[in-house]
């Protein structure tokens, strides 16, 4: 896991350098949950750390683990292959959580690997065809192919919009 | 026929001032160290006023008043309790549970009496 | 003294005691004046110092201690006169107050020792203050005799007859503390001539009559030559449980240019609680429209008596950026964290010359939590800065909705956090305005209801455990429960035939959208109603409730707790997982009996106790954790009372311990979830959730183990996944088993 932080690391700064400067081009985190890859937009990536334990919370979608702390924030943390229906992850220290931004918010997202730093020109992201291999297609802002892999990318605001991650039923009033 | 009061203190000085003072106004008087020798002496008498200090062991007066107001034989009789200057924040507490009234310390005998008149004549 | 004779070893005794009190009385004298020379005292400071005179000279009396007396009688008059704000603190009168305190410390010395003291000590001391009384306050004759007294008529006066009509509504409160109308009754006779109307309009029909609510009102006339003081004295027991009004009915000749200005001084009511203890606490805005606060002119000592005063006044508090202070909060909790890490590691690896370390590790324990504390303290600021904008409001609204209003504030000297503090601005401004516009009726129909015309809205504030506690109290019309449950039922927020209790129905103008006013005004509006009000408080971890009584008023409570920061918690096991429960709802804990625990028909479970049945929630399945004590006669029942004094019983594997947790915000990255009020992190840096106990009480209980919206996904069918568990149906066993 160490050794795909630090490539990361390294071909981010490599990359930054070299291509973030081309108009019309974008980069991505690419990552592996089960036999598929899924990429979200660097710019939202905050950081990539192991997998610690999780504090669950009463009442939430099944794809919500509960919260982890990171350095002293608290973090709520999703199982995306739970998320994608494709059952659930049982996390291991050698699992990774790629800490996000969505609308200001600090996320946790689980996944089983993370692969690669895509450099993408625009007219590369291809629209998502009508798909029943995955349950929510809804949330997927387009597919690119890098080297005959094809790559989904998420949209998080779409997977993670407010109410869906808002606590089921106002018990509070 | 004598009112009979009870109080409740733990220090004994207090508990023969008061003691003293109503008996010689023509009150009868039992006593009781803390909240639950106050409870069983309750259970087994009945008082026509409670006279209880704040500050005790095992059980506060302000647990007292609250246990005493929540049911049973005495529940509306008059209580008292025995705050300090400055007590402020206890006689609050005292009256949240559901004291008559209170009774500065430190007081006179004549104060003493005229308060517990006030409430029990 | 009608309490028998007194032998000389009971004497002796209770001298001792009185002695020691005055011990007391004077080591905080003595901290309250040392303080008035640094900065100006504020009414509760003014307050403290007056009522350790006051008690010495009581005691002193007792004991007939004359020249104490007398002497602390000058001491308090002077005092009195403070604290109403007729005389000015100027160093002048500063330098008096603090010799005075010395004079009064060796007096009270002398006493003890029985000696004898020259016959002038003290006089000069004695000389001034009422050269003070007579220059400042201008009451003239303090030295002298009384015969200015009558034409005076200072408010500590003692002699002339006055004239006071006092109004006296008990509430159902004054006969559930066992006190008496009619003793109360008995004792105003005492002080004089007394005319007494009961009004018996406020008695309902016989068999829709409470026999434990307060139906009666009385007006008592009283002619007396004792003060305002002496009659609230005898409400002194009920000023909270009652509505009082002590009005005097014949004009003294004000002195002070104060209360020149304003125009119904004879008429204005006066709180017996202000009269009695508080009155320059209070804020009335009315008043405070009509006349020019007396502004802080500084009056040089012209004849200074020799004093430590003079020079020894300068500044003790500095200005500090809020930004250094926070940083200064958050780094000593990340500390409390980190220590407690380390502590536990320590001990798990219970290393040789273990003992020493356990030892440091204690003491650093305690120097952070002191350190803790120290920060926190910095940051609590009395409620004044919020409570000080509410009469401006209360100006602007009265005014605009055409009705008189007058606001009495007590206790803004209560400290709470400074986060805290600025939550607070928004829902007082909203609860203030509702009620000046809602809650009050306008003037005519007040009449009519035969109550003052001006309105009153009390906003109170004071410290109840680790809370603060904020009431906002009206004395206006009252929730009509009926019309409120027609316009839920209307607006679809209940069922027509649903039985709620009063509670349950007053409780509904939290719900969200609701506003009875008949009028949408441009003051209260609608749709931003109480349940952004509620909102705003639970947010800070507080709750609101209402308690009303139709056509007297209605009060608004606020429970927040006094820090944003830290909370006492108690934290429990379940299963694999901590939560940490506060400290105050927590009642008790115990082991049922299998017999004690019932299911009920619905689905859920109550756990009998003494004669109460409790409904059981269980951690476990409500967080679904597996591994728990599922019975709670192996595990335990935590037993929590809610604000409302709701209860329920939680149930969980074991009690880890108290502790006191530094609370870290869920809904920084996360919309609030119900039943969790926040987080902590524990030592070995897992995450432990913080309950909310109101919360967990209207929570269904789950008694299956299945999430909500947990749908069952296709199984897993690659096996690239090697992690990829077989779909069990227990998800959430997932982030356990890592």
């Amino acid at each position: 896991m160490d050794d795909h932080i630090d490539g990361i690391d390294q071909e981010t700064d490599a990359s930054e350098a070299a291509e973030t400067n081309q108009p019309n081009t974008r980069q991505f985190i690419s990552f592996r949950v089960g036999d598929e890859e899924f990429a979200i937009d660097i710019m939202a990536v905050r950081e990539i750390k192991g997998w610690t334990e999780t504090a669950p919370l009463p009442n939430q979608p099944d794809y919500n683990l509960g919260v982890m702390n990171l350095r002293g924030t608290i973090v709520p943390t999703f199982d995306l292959r739970r998320r994608f229906g494709m059952g659930g992850t049982v996390a291991t220290p050698y699992h990774v959580v790629i800490i996000a931004s969505v609308k200001e918010r600090t996320i946790g997202l689980l996944v089983d690997a993370v692969s690669d730093i895509l450099t993408v020109h625009e007219d590369q992201i291809r629209p998502v065809p009508d798909m029943e291999r995955i349950a929510a297609a809804e949330f997927l802002s387009g597919i690119i192919t890098v080297e005959e892999n094809m790559v989904v990318l998420l949209s998080l605001e779409k997977l993670f919009q407010r109410g869906d991650v808002t606590a089921s039923g106002d018990m509070a009033a | 026929m004598a009112k009979k009061i009870l109080t409740v203190d733990d220090s004994k000085t207090m508990r023969d001032m008061v003691s003293f003072t109503l008996k010689g106004a023509g009150f009868e008087v039992v006593e009781a160290e803390d909240g639950v020798d106050a409870l069983s002496v309750l259970d087994k008498t009945k008082v026509d006023l409670i006279i209880t200090d704040i500050n005790m062991p095992n059980m506060d007066g302000v647990t007292l008043v609250k246990r005493v107001r929540g049911g049973g034989a005495h529940r509306s009789v008059p209580i008292l309790v025995l705050t300090t200057e400055g007590g402020e924040q206890k006689k609050a507490d005292g009256r949240a549970a559901g004291a008559t009234g209170w009774i500065v310390k430190p007081f006179t005998p004549d104060k003493l009496v005229q308060v517990v008149n006030k409430v029990c004549p | 003294m009608s309490g028998g004779k007194i032998t000389g070893d009971e004497f002796a005794q209770f001298r001792k005691t009185f002695f020691d009190e005055c011990d007391e009385l004077l080591t905080n004298l003595d901290e309250r004046l040392s303080c008035l020379q640094e900065e100006t005292a504020d009414s509760e400071a003014l307050n403290s110092i007056f009522r350790a005179v006051h008690s010495i000279k009581a005691g002193a009396g007792a004991f007939n201690y004359a020249r104490l007396v007398a002497f602390s009688h000058k001491y308090e008059a002077l005092l009195d006169l403070l604290r109403e704000g007729r005389i000015e603190q100027s160093e002048r009168v500063i330098t008096a107050l603090v010799n005075a305190g010395d004079i009064l410390a060796v007096l009270v010395e002398a006493a003890q020792m029985e000696q004898d003291l020259a016959d002038d000590y003290g006089a000069d001391v004695l000389d001034e203050l009422e050269q003070i009384m007579e220059e400042d306050g201008g009451v003239e004759g303090a030295s002298a005799g009384d015969q200015d007294q009558a034409e005076v008529e200072v408010s500590n006066g003692d002699d002339g007859p006055s004239r006071f009509r006092i109004s006296f509504k008990p509430h159902a409160e004054l006969f559930r503390h066992a006190n008496e109308p009619l003793l109360l009754v008995r004792e105003l006779k005492t002080l004089g001539d007394l005319t007494i109307t009961c009004d018996l309009s406020g008695l309902p029909p016989l068999r829709s009559l409470e026999p434990e609510d307060a139906y009666l009102s009385w007006t008592f006339e009283l002619a007396t030559g004792k003060s305002r003081d002496d009659i609230a004295e005898v409400f002194e027991f009920v000023e909270d449980d009652c509505d009082l009004e002590i009005t005097r009915l014949d004009t003294a000749p004000v002195s002070g240019d104060q209360e020149k200005g304003s125009p119904n001084e004879a008429e204005a009511p006066v709180e017996a609680s202000d009269a009695a203890a508080s009155s320059a606490q209070k804020t009335s805005a009315v008043a405070e429209q009509a006349s020019p606060k007396p502004t802080a002119k500084v009056v040089p000592a012209p004849q200074n008596t020799k004093g430590p005063a003079s020079g020894t006044t300068g500044v003790t508090s500095i200005r500090v950026d809020l930004d250094r202070v926070d940083r200064l909060v958050n780094v000593v909790g990340e500390l409390v964290i980190t220590q407690s890490m380390l502590a536990q590691e320590a001990a798990e690896r219970n290393e040789a010359g273990g003992l020493q370390a356990a030892q440091g590790h204690e003491e650093m324990a305690t120097l952070i939590r002191e350190l803790q504390e120290c920060v926190m303290a910095i940051r609590m600021q009395p409620v004044k800065s919020v409570f000080a904008r509410m009469p401006r409001l209360v100006r602007e609204v009265s005014a605009k909705v055409g009705k008189q209003v007058r606001l009495l504030t007590t206790g803004e000297q209560t400290e709470v956090d400074k986060t805290v503090i600025e939550e607070l601005a928004d829902p007082l401004t909203h609860m203030i305005r509702n009620a000046i516009d809602h809650g009050l009726e306008d003037g005519e129909t007040r009449k009519e209801r035969g109550k003052a015309p001006v309105g009153t809205i009390k906003l109170a504030a004071k410290h109840a455990g680790g809370n603060i506690l904020i009431q906002v109290t009206d004395d206006g019309a009252g929730i009509d429960r009926r019309k409120l449950f027609d316009k839920a039922v209307e607006k679809g927020i209940v069922a027509a035939d649903a039985k709620l209790g009063d509670d349950e129905i007053d409780d509904l103008i939290f719900a969200p959208g609701f506003s009875t006013a008949k009028a949408v005004t441009d003051v209260s509006g609608r749709g931003v109603g109480m349940d952004v009000v509620r909102r705003n408080i639970n947010n800070l971890g507080g709750r609101i409730s209402v308690q009303s009584v139709l056509g007297k008023g209605t009060r608004f409570t606020l429970t927040i707790p006094l820090t944003l920061a830290v909370l006492d918690g108690m934290m429990v096991a379940v299963g694999r997982e901590k939560y940490i429960l506060p400290l105050t709802s927590i009642v008790e804990s115990f082991q049922p009996e299998r017999g004690q625990v019932r299911a009920l028909a619905g689905g859920g479970e109550v756990v009998s106790i003494r004669g109460e049945f409790i409904r059981l929630i269980y951690l476990h399945r409500l967080f679904n954790v597996p591994g728990a004590i599922t019975e709670p006669w192996n595990g335990l029942v935590v037993l929590l009372e809610t604000a409302n004094g709701g209860k329920i019983g939680v149930v969980v594997d074991e009690l880890i311990g108290q502790q006191q947790v530094v609370i870290k915000s869920l809904q920084e990255n996360f919309d609030p979830v119900p039943g969790v009020s926040g987080a902590t992190i524990l030592g070995n840096g897992k995450v432990a959730l913080i309950l909310d106990i109101e919360q967990l009480r209207n929570m269904p209980g789950r008694s299956d183990g299945s999430r909500p919206n947990g749908k069952h996904h296709i199984p897993e069918t690659s096996s690239h996944a090697p992690d990829a568990p077989p779909n069990d149906g227990q998800p959430a066993a997932m982030a356990q088993t890592g």
